[in-house]
């Protein structure tokens, strides 16, 4: 994301989850609706999209960035990596809740805001 | 009027193309055009240029916000926060020269800190695969000149290295590939239907995290053993042909990429995956490649190796380099809260880090630098802009095959800032001081 952090451009393209269309239509979800995306290690706010990439029913997709890394695995079973890929998650539909910028969230988690 | 400066080298991924072209204004000063470069490369020399660009230190206040300090000031901060902490941990290295890499360890060796960079959340799984296991490799040279079957595993080169296939791996000419793509075979294994997988002659679509057993599969194909029905999801049938392809080539390749370091299978997929390259030496010509990131991560490797002979994860803390990954590397330190102070350069571990080690970080005095506002800049305690290396600053970088090749510097820095190895320069001589006080 050479093209600046701060930048909508970049809550645009990584502050999104890609999805299966059969998984939205489980969910209920129309395309583009905001969703709440919890793991065992925290939870955040994205977008979920159909999948560009798929199909691939049952896994989920966010780009490397602070919205993925909300919810990601940190513990590194002593190899210094932390387990970035393979994280159960738990989708929810958070229609009114809005997907923050990549400074506002990483902010508001070291506050301890949300 | 304008010039044009040509051979320019891109800083953003480790494809490290050499062959751009870019047009500044007749001043010197502003970039007009790039041409050769991918999107996100050009995106980099235009970004350099945008207005609202942060040219001076900014300090955190206790509301949370920043307030503009001097140069000597931010120097005088970090230098004093190197100082006085007990266990420093410096990370970042990937995006910066290795000239600046040298000057900034040999902060680290004064104060006694960790150094760190970005392989730890990419490609260190690898760097520990290749001391298990040891690794033949090549250069992106002789993959152009070369290689007939190429495997890309577990990465996106449309996406994240958008040149490297048009430059070296797929479609290029070469001495004995003459007929470009139609003298290769593709082979894709990923997860998703990614748009590099959509150009593969084979595309495993495995189950994710099943790396180690497809791996495992391939070398049993290659002994002509039995496999169960579908390995990682994929039938039998398709590894016995991928295995009869591989080792009908003249010269191959597997290249790899976060889809195989940072499942959890980790080096073992590695280890796994570079003997799958020893196998099919008894049979053909075969080579392995990492995919690495960030332009000069692979630098800051060689340069770390050189200077205290381990890739990343250096512990000075002892006044000797130790190295034990799982115990001396970022998230681990951060996680058990082991480091006092945090400084970083070349990278954003505000958006690559779980966030957990990096509210750590937002707890600790902390120095970040980086020609960009990012979310590490604005968790940090003290954000020291810079110019860009590559654009504003030439300097040394290592292409993934650790091929060094000298990026040129195309204009100014604007007015007063600091390159990363006049700051570093400056830190070195106050720490030298304080030190010695
Ligand atoms: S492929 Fe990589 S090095 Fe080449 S122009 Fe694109 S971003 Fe730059």
């Amino acid at each position: 994301m050479e093209g600046g952090k701060e930048k909508d451009a970049y809550r645009k393209a990584c502050g999104i989850i890609e999805m299966d269309p059969s998984d939205l239509k489980k969910l209920g979800a129309w395309r583009n609706t905001n969703v709440k995306v919890t793991s065992p290690h925290g939870s955040v706010i994205v977008k979920a999209v159909e999948a560009t990439q798929g199909p691939h029913p049952g896994l989920g997709y966010i780009p490397m960035g602070p919205w993925a890394n909300s919810v990601t695995d940190p513990n590194t079973y002593s190899t210094g990596m932390p387990t970035f890929k393979g994280v159960p998650i738990e989708v929810e539909i958070a229609m009114n809740e809005p997907v923050l910028s990549s400074i506002e969230l990483v902010q508001k988690k070291c506050r301890g805001e949300i | 009027m304008t010039k044009s400066v040509t051979d320019v080298i891109c800083p953003f991924c480790g494809t490290l193309c050499d062959d751009l072209e870019v047009v500044v204004s007749d001043d010197g000063k502003t970039i007009v055009d790039v041409y050769n470069a991918c999107a996100i490369g050009a995106e980099k020399f235009m970004h350099a240029q945008a207005s609202g660009r942060v040219t001076r230190p900014r300090m955190q206040q206790p509301d949370g916000s920043y307030k503009e300090v001097s140069y000597d000031e931010a120097v005088e901060y970090t230098a004093q926060m190197l100082a006085k902490s007990k266990k420093p941990l410096m990370y970042g290295w990937s995006s910066t020269s290795c000239e600046a890499q040298s000057v900034g360890h040999e902060i680290a060796e004064q104060v006694g800190a960790i150094v760190d960079n970005t392989a730890t959340v990419c490609h260190g799984t690898t760097l520990l695969a290749v001391q298990d296991v040891g690794i033949p490799s090549c250069t992106l040279g002789e993959v152009k000149n070369r290689a007939d079957r190429i495997i890309f595993w577990g990465c996106n080169p449309c996406h994240a290295h958008p040149r490297h296939m048009s430059r070296y791996s797929i479609f290029p000419r070469g001495f004995f590939t003459n007929k470009g793509h139609k003298n290769r075979k593709m082979i894709v294994v990923d997860p998703r239907n990614t748009d590099t997988a959509k150009m593969a002659d084979i595309h495993f679509q495995i189950e994710q995290g099943r790396d180690y057993e497809l791996l495992s599969a391939l070398r049993v194909a290659l002994r002509k053993e039995v496999l169960p029905d579908t390995v990682a999801g994929v039938p039998k049938e398709k590894i016995y042909e991928a295995a009869e392809l591989l080792t009908s080539g003249r010269f191959g390749i597997i290249f790899f990429g976060m889809g195989v370091t940072q499942t959890l299978s980790k080096n073992h997929n590695i280890d796994e995956a570079i003997m799958l390259t020893k196998d099919l030496n008894e049979f053909t010509k075969f080579s392995i490649m990492a995919m690495r990131g960030h332009y000069n991560v692979t630098g800051s490797g060689q340069v770390l190796g050189w200077q205290f002979g381990y890739p990343f994860c250096v512990d000075l803390s002892r006044g000797f380099a130790r190295y034990n990954p799982g115990e001396t590397s970022s998230n681990d330190l951060l996680r058990r809260g082991e480091v006092d102070a945090v400084f970083v350069l070349g990278s954003d571990p505000g958006a690559h880090f779980p966030i957990s080690s990096v509210k750590k970080i937002s707890e600790l005095p902390s120095v970040a630098v980086d020609p960009h506002i990012t979310p590490t800049t604005e968790v940090a305690k003290l954000h020291v802009p810079v110019a860009f290396v590559g654009v504003e600053v030439g300097g040394n970088c290592y292409r993934m095959d650790n091929v060094p090749i000298d990026a040129r510097k195309v204009v100014d820095p604007p007015e007063g800032v600091l390159t990363d190895e006049e700051f570093l320069t400056r830190v070195n001589k106050r720490v030298k001081e304080l030190m010695e006080a």
